[in-house]
């Protein structure tokens, strides 16, 4: 082994480099790597949380794909995320075209962008409570403004009926990401060069037109990484149903009737509620392939094709 | 004259969205210096007298302080922890050649496509096998290893680093290790700056992770501790207090944004235009 020793190593410099990368990779394989293929490994048995798993198969995938209250999740995840994203993009849009319009250059751009963006810093679980306590069906601040200002005749329990709680969630999670969509849009905006929006007016462009062929189709690499990245993190909604729902406290039961109950939460009440360790493993890799699958067709409606 | 009326419609607008994000805030701290009663009974723009008795009934239940202190504590060593092992992982990548290189680039941009609840059960089994429940370790130490932040600076070292400037250190005599601090690490302290002001914004706000880690309530990081607030007391009376416990637990980071805003903007700025 004496052949071997640092000073060895250090003989050609660029073999300083696997000294440097040592302490990331021990560390990422311990607790990147060994995680996922440990959820992997105990998809495929019956494992309490103690003792040893036993393996089974694949039974708890197939009681993932016939368990309706694991397909309620996933579309109650969906359905609260598309909302979100449509509201969120939308709104982002609409900024990044007013903000880069070259005929009313609009000022204060990086007062607006801090303060559009001040939600996204919040933790989730600050924001849950904020809106949780403003919502309050009737006590609630908002409740309150609506009926001073004739919005409203009587109290609204925003997060006790089944039809306004989802969407209150995704209005929610739109007001928290907006800023952050609006400020990567606008940075794309501003890495294309201005000759191509001053051609654009040449040319009798309107700001529509100009718009939808020019400024989209640049910055359909920003728009992918959003949507991929919105995808990742919305299926993965767990803070804010999980501290808003209509019960007292957290909970995992999604109340009202189930409809606030996502995939994550799902997860969570077999994985650390009931300890069916195995089962919400199984629920973690599905829901991964799942946003694989989607991930994958956002490449291919967004990404197009290369040219 | 159209054009000066439109511009101003535009101008209203955007001031009423700024105003939409801006009034949850508002009203949080309002209604924490209102009682409870002057809360249930009607909303008001302007702070009300009550602060301190709000004051008293929060902490009677619950010191946020320790939250607080428990945070700085997680968030503080993850974070520096992120900054270094980032950028010296990430300038390895991109300044030096060898056997790996592309394979270990390859697993770290599938590695953050990966989404997170994937590894939770594994990491809580782990976890509980190297007995690391209700420490704080596994909350710190796989700060280390931040995949989307070493493919960052990663990108940002080859284009900001020369590798003529590293050829004059190395004629010097500077040991590599020793470039990499004098040379290297103060070249890429705006990168690095920018990436630890949004992991240390993350660490702060963690939540679902210290959830099943920590057992013990006089452990637990803020914003655990924030979501057990109205477990115990009863919200239609103290309804001051807990948007005073929510104050708390927003306005430091509302400080910070207010300092650094230009960091944390330009950091997702970066994120939008990685290619």
């Amino acid at each position: 082994m004496k052949a071997f020793s640092i000073k060895d190593l250090m003989k050609n410099r660029n073999n300083a480099a696997y000294l440097f990368v040592l302490p990331f990779i021990i560390v990422f394989l311990i607790f990147n790597v060994y995680p996922v293929l440990r959820t992997l490994f105990l998809s495929f048995t019956e494992y309490k949380g103690y003792g040893d798993p036993v393996f089974i198969g694949i039974d708890n995938y197939k009681r993932v794909v016939g368990d309706k209250f694991f397909w309620r999740a996933l579309y109650n995840t969906i359905k609260m995320w598309s909302l979100n994203i449509v509201l969120q993009l939308g709104l982002a849009f609409l900024l990044t075209m007013v903000f880069s319009d070259i005929k009313y250059k609009v000022r204060a751009l990086p007062v607006f962008r801090a303060v559009y963006y001040l939600p996204n810093l919040i933790a989730a679980t600050s924001v849950a409570f904020l809106f949780k306590t403003l919502l309050d069906w009737k006590y609630g601040t908002f409740n309150q403004m609506l009926l001073t200002m004739g919005v409203i005749d009587e109290q609204v329990n925003w997060l006790g009926d089944t039809k306004t709680a989802w969407a209150v969630i995704a209005v929610i999670q739109a007001w928290m990401w907006f800023g952050n969509s609006f400020i990567m849009l606008m940075a794309g905006v501003q890495g294309i060069p201005s000759d191509y929006f001053e051609a654009a007016a040449i040319d009798g462009a309107g700001r529509w037109t100009t718009f939808g062929k020019i400024t989209i189709p640049l910055l359909r690499p920003i728009l992918l990484y959003i949507a991929v990245t919105s995808l990742i993190g919305g299926l993965q909604l767990f803070d804010l149903p999980f501290l808003m729902n209509g019960a007292g406290g957290p909970s995992t039961q999604g109340a009202p009737s189930g409809t606030l109950q996502t995939t994550v939460m799902y997860l969570y009440k077999f994985g650390f509620e009931t300890h069916q360790v195995g089962f919400a493993s199984a629920i973690a890799y599905t829901l991964f392939f799942i946003i694989l699958f989607v991930s994958i067709m956002e490449f291919k409606f967004i990404g197009g094709k290369e040219d | 004259m159209e054009h000066k009326i439109k511009k101003g419609i535009l101008y209203v607008a955007l001031v009423v969205l700024a105003l939409s994000c801006l009034l949850p805030f508002w009203l949080m701290i309002v209604n924490s210096t209102r009682s409870g009663v002057e809360i249930t009974h009607s909303f008001s723009f302007l702070p009300g007298h009550s602060l301190k008795d709000n004051w008293i009934v929060l902490f009677d239940y619950v010191n946020l302080f320790t939250g607080f202190f428990n945070s700085i504590k997680v968030a503080v060593p993850a974070t520096l922890l992120t900054a270094y092992f980032s950028a010296i992982t990430a300038y390895a990548m991109a300044m030096y050649e060898w056997k790996g290189n592309s394979l270990m680039f390859k697993v770290i941009v599938v590695f953050m496509m990966i989404p997170s609840q994937l590894s939770l059960i594994g990491f809580y089994n782990l976890c509980q096998k190297l007995r690391l429940i209700d420490s704080y370790v596994p909350l710190i130490v796989p700060a280390i290893a931040a995949p989307g932040i070493v493919f960052f600076l990663r990108q940002y070292t080859k284009s900001t680093l020369s590798k003529a400037l590293l050829e004059a250190a190395r004629i010097d005599g500077a040991s590599e290790i020793l470039t990499f601090h004098k040379i290297v690490l103060p070249i890429m302290s705006p990168g690095i700056a920018t990436m630890s002001i949004g992991a240390f914004i993350g660490n702060w706000n963690s939540y679902l992770v210290p959830l099943i880690l920590l057992n013990t309530p006089r452990k637990m990081t803020l914003p655990v501790m924030i979501s057990t607030l109205n477990a115990a007391t009863d919200l239609q009376k103290n309804q001051g207090a807990i948007y005073l416990g929510v104050a708390i637990s927003v306005v430091p980071i509302m400080i910070v944004f207010s300092f650094c805003s230009k960091y944390i903007i330009s950091s997702i700025s970066a994120g939008g235009v990685k290619e």
